[in-house]
């Protein structure tokens, strides 16, 4: 880590975007993680892809668990509320949070330790209820802050820098999304920022429970040979199915269907998200085909990131508790409480 | 034969199967007695099954108005041939039998001391029906028009209570209506006489209600404005989240949208539970959870995080037997402890105690204002005993004027105003700080939420003079809540001076202890008491122990948990206590207490003539 703040001078010729807010607008404290570290690209593509999505960083709410993973969103969004919980319950936290304000975006970053071991169940529970959220795992393998234990998506076989072997099979967070009903799930690598941003982007612009895991290696306990999450590694097996771009809304939106080539699909923010297929045989819209396909190409030791599944028209937990448009956190007494004309009723009916 | 003989004061127990669908002809008992306008309590004794174990339902009758259980039984209704024995053998002396008598019963099982009031109730249904589940039904309503006539309760008034039961399906009031009259003819004809109990009518009841505990709880947290509830099912607080439920569907629903102004989350656990609570309340809703003993177990870490981040958080517990899976379809006060001290480190937290469904209602519903106040959780310390029986208490009432205290939140204005914003800054001098709601404000007042040590400006900090200060903060906040919380209720025996000993007590102990009291002081023995509401302890629970050598302590519990807290945190001398513990399950009885406390009485004054 450094421990050098940056200036705060500000370029006149530095890009804004529509907000007039500026790349710095969307960074927070200085990183306290180690240089190299997979995470912080991750939070850099967050911060751009805000930027790119002229978010409003006090519109954001980053919840975060335990872990190396769980201290970013401190790095990231420095005008946002944040929340590091407790290990392995930002699941729960943040839907909380989310049915307290649906306006907000909520912005859930949690690692492999924090929601495939501890947290497993939150993590399941809270996709399955359907919770509008973009939620990141950074998922290394390994236990950081204690100093290099496997996690529970450590592949079977891959090595500990002391040594160590993992007999344990490893949990697929993407699979396990996908079939708890998670209604955008995406994979990409921390290395990949041209593949991350514009993922997390969609991610963003997505009204339903999205979830992205990343790979992102640890520079310090989990970076060498015989790791199946270091950098070497997931370079020579990452196979990509498409590649993202989302454009700015504009009038007319076209869809185009030809596999292999391009297609635009109209996001609900009113952008469009053009999906260029690298896989022919692929299809994000496709549940089923998509958790065949993982398993298929996982058999092969072959790693597939990109967009993996969009549910082009999702439904959020609020839809389904059926709850006023209004936040709410928003709502006043007046149109909480029954007064004492309802306990009238109650009191009458109980003698 | 001696025959126990009363008007309006005796107690009427039904063993019964659970599952046979006694609970509501059983209610319908009670509160025809009720609509006669004499007082009763009831008491649920149900096991942990849906089907086949015992079940037991008490009504106490008194005229004048004891609501807690009395101990012993008068009218015994043996409805289940697992539990005869010992149903049987815990009449009192002079009290009565009322069997089915279909199928003979040895003589060696009865007793001699006690009136047997026989009754072929299988019979009669078999003849009459031939359905099964008719059969197990209407011999419900055919006992219960039976015991009016035994007891001479006005069938007008049964009649009616089955109408209001069965409105919407008028069907069904025909044919209960018949079985009623069935029960009550055979009576006259064949059991006249036999029974010395009799129920008057009265004018004792007034405009009390008849209301059990969790759903005046849900109630309450209505009123109090909760908007989110997150739960996992749990005997014996499942019904608060229901009646939260049903209440809001009432009273929440937007008559133009059809859409809810609430939410509700059956949780996957109870820490998902209290982790959605925190996560709501931090975000400026008022939210809550319903619990009981295991539940507060598995929240205790977020419970920290609550009181450390200072993040307001409603926790009804409804207690239940413990350790472990305990008791839990039985009552106990035996979460003081582990509700005051919850989770690691150095906590306190705020524990509110109502006597009954009313005093419940009202503090589920000041709860919200208490932790959205002191930015802490707050626990309902309630009970089996107030949560799942039908209590009677005066109506619940709501004052208009009222208004929510939400809290010290800070808002957009006073940032943009330029306030200064440290969300652990000590600006008021009441150590509670100011916090301010995600989404508030583009580029003033946002904040890092964390279980970690932080300065009073929110920045990560592992200096211990930065530590401490935040610690002795939070201590000076709990000073602050005691002034804020109910005070305890004090009563004096003698217009003129004190008494020599004093009894505290707290929570569904209240209806007992008033009883016993006055049988105590009919004895000649007075005692004035203290009725604790809320932890931390006021000023004046101190100043009231101070004044009296010696103070019984009722408390139903094993450990004396009171005991240990008022010990801990007022610095009295153990030794001054004397502790009545309960702790069997069954919801503490006026006997029980009037003998404890005049056994050491006793035991004093013959200690003092030695």
């Amino acid at each position: 880590m450094t421990y050098i703040a940056k200036p705060k001078l500000r370029h006149p010729g530095i890009p804004v975007n529509r907000l007039g807010f500026t790349h710095r607008d969307y960074e927070g404290s200085i990183s306290t993680l180690c240089a190299g570290c997979g995470h912080d690209s991750i939070s850099f593509a967050l911060i751009q892809a805000c930027f790119e999505l002229n978010i409003e960083p006090h519109r954001v709410a980053k919840l975060s668990g335990i872990g190396c993973s769980s201290k970013t969103p401190d790095y990231l969004l420095g005008q946002s509320h944040g929340f590091n919980s407790v290990h392995g319950r930002m699941p729960s936290v943040l839907t909380g949070a989310n049915l307290a304000n649906r306006e907000l975006m909520y912005l859930g970053i949690s690692g492999d330790g924090d929601s495939a071991s501890i947290g497993l169940g939150q993590f399941i529970h809270c996709v399955r209820r359907g919770v509008n959220m973009v939620y990141i795992t950074e998922n290394n393998g390994v236990y950081g802050l204690t100093k290099g234990q496997f996690s529970a998506t450590a592949d079977r076989g891959s090595k500990s820098k002391a040594g160590g072997f993992n007999a344990d099979s490893p949990l697929d967070l993407v699979s396990m999304a996908l079939m708890v009903g998670a209604t955008f799930v995406g994979r990409s690598f921390s290395g990949d920022k041209a593949q991350m941003v514009p993922l997390i982007m969609a991610a963003m612009s997505h009204p339903g429970p999205a979830f992205i895991d990343i790979v992102s290696p640890c520079v310090a306990f989990n970076n060498h040979a015989g790791s199946t999450k270091a950098y070497d590694f997931v370079r020579a097996h990452n196979e990509a199915v498409n590649r993202l771009d989302i454009m700015e809304p504009r009038e007319a939106i076209k869809v185009e269907y030809a596999p292999g080539t391009t297609e635009e699909v109209a996001l609900h923010d009113g952008s469009t998200l053009k999906l260029a297929k690298l896989a022919a045989d692929y299809d994000p819209f496709d549940k089923v085909g998509a958790l065949n396909y993982l398993q298929a190409r996982a058999a092969e030791g072959e790693l597939v990131t990109g967009l993996i599944y969009m549910d082009s028209a999702p439904k959020d937990m609020h839809a389904n508790l059926n709850t006023v448009a209004a936040p709410l956190n928003r709502l006043s007494k007046a149109e909480l409480c029954p007064g004492s004309k309802g306990l009238d009723a109650f009191n009458a009916s109980h003698r | 034969m001696p025959q126990v003989k009363s008007v309006n004061d005796f107690v009427v127990k039904f063993a019964n199967v659970n599952g046979s669908g006694s609970a509501s002809a059983n209610e319908m008992f009670a509160r025809s007695i009720l609509r006669m306008g004499v007082p009763v309590t009831s008491r649920n004794i149900f096991p942990s099954n849906i089907q086949g174990l015992p079940t037991w339902y008490e009504v106490r009758v008194s005229g004048h108005g004891w609501l807690g259980r009395r101990g012993g039984v008068d009218l015994m209704v043996a409805m289940n041939p697992q539990t005869w024995d010992k149903d049987v053998a815990s009449i009192d002396a002079g009290g009565y039998l009322f069997y089915d008598s279909s199928r003979p019963v040895p003589p060696s099982k009865f007793r001699d001391d006690i009136n047997i009031v026989r009754m072929p109730l299988t019979e009669i249904c078999n003849a009459r029906y031939s359905d099964p589940r008719q059969r197990q039904l209407f011999k419900n309503i055919i006992y219960i028009g039976a015991l009016a006539q035994l007891l001479g309760i006005e069938l007008g008034v049964l009649e009616k209570l089955i109408g209001e039961q069965y409105k919407g399906k008028d069907a069904l009031i025909a044919p209960n209506h018949q079985a009623l009259h069935m029960g009550h003819g055979y009576a006259h004809d064949n059991l006249s006489n036999l029974c010395g109990l009799r129920i008057e009518r009265a004018n004792e009841v007034g405009t009390r209600i008849f209301v059990s505990g969790n759903d005046a709880a849900g109630l309450g947290c209505v009123y109090g404005g909760a908007t989110v509830a997150a739960w996992y099912p749990i005997t014996p607080s499942t019904s608060v989240a229901e009646a939260f439920g049903k209440h809001c569907r009432k009273y929440r629903v937007d008559a133009d949208t059809a859409k809810n102004k609430f939410a509700i989350v059956q949780s996957e656990d109870e820490i998902s539970a209290i982790g959605t609570v925190i996560g709501a309340c931090w975000n400026g809703a008022r939210a809550f959870t319903a619990t009981s003993g295991p539940g507060i177990s598995l929240m205790q870490e977020f419970l920290g995080l609550a009181y450390f981040a200072e993040i307001p958080a409603v926790i009804i517990d409804v207690q239940r037997g413990g350790p472990s899976t305990g008791m839990p379809t039985r009552t106990q006060q035996a979460d003081l402890l582990i509700c005051a001290y919850a989770s690691h480190g150095d906590t306190k937290h705020v524990l509110l105690l109502p006597e009954d469904p009313r005093e419940l209602f009202e503090f589920c519903a000041q709860s919200f204002d208490l932790a959205e106040r002191l930015q802490t959780p707050v626990f309902v310390l309630e009970d089996l005993d107030i949560g799942m029986n039908d209590w009677l208490c005066e109506p619940f009432q709501w004052d208009d004027s009222r208004t929510y205290d939400r809290g010290k939140v800070m808002t957009a204005e006073e940032l943009e105003a330029g306030k200064t914003f440290g969300r652990y800054l000590d600006v008021d001098g009441d150590a509670i700080p100011y916090r301010t709601l995600p989404g508030t404000h583009p580029t003033k007042g946002a904040y890092f939420t964390r279980g970690s040590s932080r300065d009073r400006f929110a920045k990560y900090s592992e200096e211990g003079p930065v530590y401490q200060d935040n610690m002795q903060r939070l201590l000076r906040k709990f000073d602050t809540a005691r002034s804020l919380v109910p005070a305890p209720v004090i009563t004096h025996a003698r217009a003129d001076g004190k008494t020599r000993h004093a009894a505290i007590y707290f929570g569904s102990t209240a209806p007992a202890m008033r009883e016993a009291l006055a049988a105590l002081k009919a004895d000649g023995v007075e005692l004035d008491t203290m009725r604790l509401r809320a932890f931390p302890f006021p000023e004046s629970v101190t100043d009231f122990i101070n004044a009296y050598d010696q103070i019984f302590l009722v408390e139903q519990n094993r450990d004396a948990q009171m005991r240990s807290l008022l010990v801990n945190e007022c610095g009295i001398d153990p030794a001054r206590f004397v502790s009545v513990l309960h702790f069997d399950g069954t919801p503490i009885t006026a006997r029980f207490i009037i003998a404890a406390i005049a056994e050491r009485l006793s035991l004093s004054s013959q200690e003092a003539a030695e």
